[in-house]
């Protein structure tokens, strides 16, 4: 995962960048900080160096990022995003037999319910995405998180930006 | 948790008492019904908060006629726990200042309905409870409890409570919601339970389990075992149920879950997630929220299941739907206009109208037991919680610290419990009370941090 962590990490650089926010007190780890050897143990689905196609490893190592990242209180799928859903949709297309789970994230400043709602806006626009690229509706499941699984800890903007995600999960 | 036998006039357990005790007391003076004195003479206590301070009141512990150990333990130290209570109870209201019960001279059970009004009058406390604890030979307990207007030197109220040994405490509380009631002019709370989300662990996998609790975080019992996340939860109007969020099977749906059995079961089976559960105020119907392709609206379904209605259909996030007291009308919150902000329907849904208006985000509405106000998370800058009027007037802001949510009423209408989360990697949510003024706010005691309060009503 570290390698989709250092991802994170760029876009998120990239969003505040962009929104010229505040600097925040806890910034990501730069980058090289982290060297991917691309030839890692990603975890699952590795028989020694060789990643097994259609594996949770082998989707990591092929797509862009496995999840997208939204603005403050919206579901829009933009430029970017699009490019990561391209990706993955090419990976669907090439590895039919896998079914996924598209989890909806929102950050921690918003209310617990309404965020469960959010939540579902996003994974559904991921979802939603993916079936305009062709991959079927029926191979694709989503699931709220609301607030409840951050994935990054802190209470910034640079955590919140991370959080705010829909992260596509293949089987392990 | 049930009061086993009919609450007793005092007037017959004083003098079972005394018999009990050898005819030492003196049977009460059997008064005939005064007259409501006028305005001015009257021992009242403010609510509201205004300019009244907080009002002294002693609380000495209470005697016992004859030492028994019981199965909560030997009467005396059970007479000291109760005044405690009492104590507890009365100062976490807000609106009194306790003195005691300890530091105060004992009271002989002789004294409990004759009390000392000179020495208590020199105390500068204006009004004095007293009372005792009684083993009864069928095995319960009686608790006596006297309210008692010091300079006035009058008896205001009387009241006994014959109680299973395990429901002590609830007798304590009782005693509280009978001095609260007859000082204030308010409906009685005390005596009532929390339902609430026990938290644990890292703040990206936080265990959460159902747990309930008396009022005053006594009589902890966590319900679930924490391997599903669960949310939300609220008691059935008659206790025996609650309905809430679990993420059971990865599949974020409302269950209800049978105190009495343990059991749990699916309210409406559906592959979109359902959330946001809520009672109606006759334990009839469940309201609750679905999210269909990103669209979240309102529904309902019969308690016992059933073909659910929707009641909203606008496109955006409809959520957190809660019932007047009457039951006729439903405030929920939509984003509809862009961002959340709160709106009352007919509970048929048809009447659809926006009540916020102040600017910033307003959510997780909460009528009011007395009908009279919302509450509500207001959302511009902190999260703060505050109360308007079911029209949208009024508003008013109780709490100010940096992410205060989930408002819910205490059974009288006049506290508020919510959640408060902190900051940070380390951040952490805890259960508060604030009352109407807003003036006073204290954390309630959970074993675990904690979010998602619910109180319930007074307990049948």
């Amino acid at each position: 995962m570290k390698q989709i962590g250092l991802k994170i990490a760029v876009v998120a650089a990239i969003a505040l960048t962009g929104a010229c926010a505040q600097k925040p007190k806890d910034l990501p780890p730069p980058p090289g900080g982290t060297v991917v050897d691309p030839n890692a143990n990603n975890g699952g689905g590795d028989v020694g160096n060789a990643i097994i196609p259609g594996s949770r490893a082998d989707f990591l190592q092929k797509v862009t990022s496995d999840r997208v990242l939204f603005e403050l209180d919206s579901y829009t799928v933009d430029a970017e995003d699009q490019a990561i859903l391209d990706s993955q949709a090419a990976w669907l297309l090439a590895n039919p037999n896998v079914t996924v789970t598209i989890e909806g994230h929102a950050d921690e400043r918003g209310t617990r319910e309404y965020n469960l709602g959010l939540g579902d806006r996003r994974a559904n626009a991921a979802k939603n995405y993916l079936v305009s690229r062709g991959v079927p509706a029926s191979r694709m499941t989503t699931i709220s998180w609301g607030k409840e699984r951050p994935a990054a800890v802190g209470s910034d903007e640079s955590a919140w930006a991370q959080n705010r995600r829909a992260v596509t999960v293949i089987p392990q | 948790m049930k009061i086993s036998a009919p609450m007793l006039p005092l007037t017959a357990l004083a003098l079972i008492g005394a018999a009990a005790a050898g005819a030492q007391v003196p049977a009460p003076v059997q008064q005939p019904q005064a007259q409501a004195p006028a305005e001015s003479e009257e021992l009242v206590v403010d609510v509201e908060g205004g300019i009244s301070a907080p009002m002294p009141i002693a609380v000495p512990y209470m005697p016992t006629p004859a030492s028994v150990s019981t199965q909560a333990g030997e009467t005396g130290a059970l007479g000291r726990q109760v005044a405690e209570i009492v104590a507890s109870d009365l100062r976490n209201s807000g609106i009194f200042t306790p003195r005691g019960p300890a530091g105060l001279p004992a009271i002989s059970y002789p004294q409990v309905t004759a009390p000392d009004f000179g020495y208590w009058g020199g105390t500068g406390s204006q009004a004095l409870v007293q009372g005792f604890v009684q083993a009864n030979a069928n095995g319960t307990l009686t608790v006596g409890c006297y309210l008692y207007d010091v300079y006035a030197k009058k008896e205001l109220t009387r009241q006994g409570y014959v109680v299973e040994p395990r429901d002590w405490r609830r007798a304590a509380h009782k005693c509280a919601d009978a001095v609260y009631s007859r000082l204030s002019g308010e409906s009685p709370f005390f005596d009532s339970r929390i339902a609430y989300i026990a938290e644990s662990g890292p703040k990206d996998n936080r265990v959460k389990r159902l747990a309930i609790m008396d009022s005053d975080g006594a009589n902890h019992r966590f319900l679930t075992n924490g391997q599903s996340t669960v949310l939300t939860p609220r008691f059935s109007p008659d206790y025996k149920q609650i309905v809430y969020l679990s993420y059971v099977d990865k599949r974020p749906r409302i269950y209800v879950y049978d105190i009495g059995s343990g059991r749990q079961r699916v309210v409406t089976e559906s592959t979109n997630q359902t959330f946001a559960p809520r009672f109606s105020p006759d334990g009839k119907w469940i309201l609750y929220s679905m999210s269909v392709n990103g669209n979240t609206d309102i529904y309902r379904v019969s308690a016992n299941g059933g073909q659910p209605v929707r009641l909203t259909n606008t496109p955006g996030i409809d959520t957190g739907g809660s019932y007047s007291p009457d039951g006729t009308k439903i405030v929920f919150e939509s984003d509809r206009s862009g961002g959340q902000q709160l709106y009352v329907m007919n509970a048929d849904g048809s009447d659809q109208r926006r009540i916020s208006f102040g600017g910033g985000r307003y959510a997780t509405p909460e009528w009011s037991p007395r009908g009279d106000l919302i509450a509500f998370t207001k959302m511009a800058g902190n999260f703060r919680i505050g109360v308007m009027s079911p029209s949208g007037g009024g508003e008013r802001l109780l709490t100010n610290s940096w992410q205060d949510e989930a408002p819910t009423w205490s059974p009288n209408g006049r506290i508020i419990q919510f959640f408060r989360s902190s900051q940070g990697r380390s951040g952490k949510s805890t259960v508060w009370q604030v009352d109407l003024t807003g003036s006073h706010e204290r954390q309630i005691p959970t074993p675990l941090d904690g979010s998602d309060p619910a109180w319930g009503p007074l307990l049948p």
